[in-house]
């Protein structure tokens, strides 16, 4: 593709994602019309002057509405994201961050802490207590990750079988952590075992948008300027190393800033699975692997499928919501086994090869 | 000039590499032959820079290539492998870029992309450029390795003396492609390039090698200056087959029969 269509892809995945925002942020247990938002903007800057505004419904878009919907743009970018660069790492379509466990091994460092921070931090507590969360979520994630890379990678190679089954035990470890921390937690408002396997943006406020907002903008900007070299990977470790990229180096930077930034998203909404697996496959079948387009448009698909998912969510049971992971899910795991199935027959003929 | 001091290579307790040294001629056409396991690929990879030798050193332009940076070494030699596995879809004429990536930090300049043009060009694989390079056949794909390969060492200049390196390049190639990789490979002595090639037919060897080192059992027995110095006794040494010398005189070239 050449660059003039690449550009053209990325704005036209931009206006969708802005209109996808808005009418997002329309939706959910209280309606809000296209004038409503004008209007709540209007007078947020100062524009508008009318006596009598309507404070609740305008709260409620400033307070909930409107981080939740920025805040889930983010979380798509940050895990679509996440699904190009291990699959670039790994070099295999297959794989995504709920898959090799970094998202649940997340979880879980987020759930030690939402049950042990407390006495973790001890006095110290207002002082260290926010940088907690994070940090776990991020040792979590790092640590199955980690495990399943250096499970499934003999000799430079890496196992898809191995791989995947590595990201089952690692997966069902981590979730059987959580589900103990959630089991032993006494604060009732602890996030519930459905909460951590099946995400949910529904703690979304303006701190968490501005955490993985940072976070996932920053992921994105260094890994952008890693894009080559992950194209290079695509011919193998060895060949890569002729062209002059230091594989090792480059793969434990690339699983670094991967771990962050799915760590801090995880930290906030718990595991959403497979977006990182569909956004990526669908940008493919433009028949571009490059990286760097991979990256920043998948940042810009994800942010919009998952806002979709995300307003589908709110539709369906409405004024109640339904587990954004279970949408993910039922959408994603067709397209996995899809993959999966497209992938053994390539492997049949001598073509596909992990 | 590329040189080999005592290097070895061993894997646990099984040496893969005796103790070997070796020098490679500036702008020569070398061809290391042998039977299946005697140590070809792996001198290869070694004298390449990617497979660090258990003992020994590597000189190239009388500097130790460990020294080299990978990005440097990178724009001094390029490596055609046997085998590439790509998992995902990708256009032929990226594939063909990459081998300019020592060269550009994001966007590739003009005169990088005017570069992979003539390589392919000399490959006769400029037709294949806007094609998924999934789709190609064996010998197209090898077609734009190739091709990639040449982008990557290609240099206007021609100042400095920089290594091809190709692992078995014509084994999916018919004939003709055979002969036109291999003459190409030879043009590109005359631009300032050594090569360094493993091949398993002897007559192809023959015909453009200047130099042909024989391997077996991880050792280099036989170092040949001239393909007039080739007889059936060598041949027999090192592949165990009984051949015949075929000299037809008027400065061509020795057949081998078996």
């Amino acid at each position: 593709m050449s660059k003039l269509s690449f550009r053209f892809y990325y704005f036209s995945l931009a206006i969708l994602l802005f209109i996808s925002l808005i009418i997002s942020a329309r939706v959910g247990a209280v309606n809000i019309s296209y004038e409503d938002i004008l209007n709540f903007f209007g007078h947020k800057l100062g524009f508008i002057h009318d006596n009598n505004p309507d404070s609740i419904r305008q709260a409620l878009f400033f307070k909930i509405r409107l981080p939740r919907v920025i805040l889930c743009a983010f979380v798509g970018a940050a895990l679509s994201v996440s699904g190009a660069l291990m699959q670039a790492l790994f070099r295999n379509p297959i794989v995504e961050p709920g898959l090799v466990g970094t998202s649940s091994g997340a979880a879980l460092g987020a759930a030690f802490v939402f049950v042990m921070g407390n006495r973790l931090a001890g006095p110290f507590a207002n002082t260290i207590g926010p940088f907690l969360l994070p940090l776990f979520a991020f040792l979590g994630g790092l640590a199955a990750t980690l495990i399943v890379y250096r499970l499934s990678s003999v000799f430079g190679k890496t196992n898809v079988n191995t791989m995947l089954l590595a990201g089952i035990a690692v997966n069902a470890l981590a979730s059987g952590g959580t589900g103990f921390f959630s089991y032993i937690a006494r604060d009732p408002q602890a996030r519930s075992i459905t909460f951590w396997n099946l995400g949910t943006l529904s703690g979304a406020d303006w701190p968490a948008v501005e955490l993985v907002g940072v976070s996932t903008t920053l992921g994105i900007l260094i890994c952008l300027r890693y894009s080559k070299s992950l194209n290079a990977l695509l011919l193998g470790e060895t060949e890569a190393s002729y062209l002059g990229v230091h594989a090792e180096k480059l793969k434990m930077k690339v699983i670094l800033i991967n771990t962050f930034i799915v760590a801090m998203a995880t930290s906030i909404v718990g595991v959403i699975g497979f977006i990182g697996l569909i956004v990526p496959h669908l940008l493919r079948m433009m028949k571009s692997s490059d990286n760097r387009f991979l990256i920043i448009a998948s940042a810009l698909l994800g942010a919009i499928l998952l806002n979709l998912a995300d307003m589908v969510s709110r539709i369906l049971v409405a004024p109640s919501e339904f587990p954004i992971g279970i949408i993910t899910a039922f959408v994603g795991a067709p397209v996995f086994l899809f993959i999966l199935i497209n992938n053994s027959r390539k492997q049949q003929q001598g073509g596909f090869y992990a | 000039m590329l040189r080999a001091e005592k290097i070895f290579f061993k894997v646990g307790e099984k040496t893969l590499l005796q103790e070997t040294s070796v020098a490679f001629e500036e702008n020569r056409f070398h061809v290391i032959m042998g039977p299946n396991g005697a140590g070809k690929s792996t001198i290869l990879k070694i004298l390449a820079g990617s497979q660090r030798p258990s003992g020994g050193k590597i000189f190239f332009h009388e500097k130790e290539i460990r020294l080299f940076s990978q990005n440097e070494l990178a724009r001094l030699r390029a490596v055609l492998s046997q085998h590439y596995n790509i998992t995902f879809p990708i256009a032929t004429s990226d594939m063909v870029m990459m081998g300019r990536y020592p060269y550009f930090k994001t966007v590739p300049s003009k005169s990088d992309k005017e570069i992979c043009q003539m390589a392919a060009g000399v490959m006769q694989a400029t037709d294949l450029l806007g094609r998924d390079y999934n789709t190609l056949s064996g010998g197209e794909m090898q077609k734009i390795q190739m091709s990639r390969i040449l982008a990557q060492i290609w240099d206007t200049q021609e100042t400095e003396n920089k290594i091809l390196f190709l692992d078995e390049p014509v084994s999916h190639l018919d004939l003709k492609y055979q002969h036109q990789l291999l003459q190409v490979a030879k043009e590109m002595c005359k631009k300032n390039i050594t090569v360094i090639a493993i091949l398993h037919d002897i007559n192809l060897s023959i015909t453009y090698a200047d130099r042909i080192l024989f391997m077996k059992q991880g050792r280099i027995i036989y170092e040949l200056k001239d393909h007039y110095q080739i007889t059936s006794a060598i041949i027999k040494d090192v592949f165990d087959m009984d051949s015949a010398i075929i000299n037809p005189g008027n400065g061509k070239k020795p057949v081998v029969v078996f």
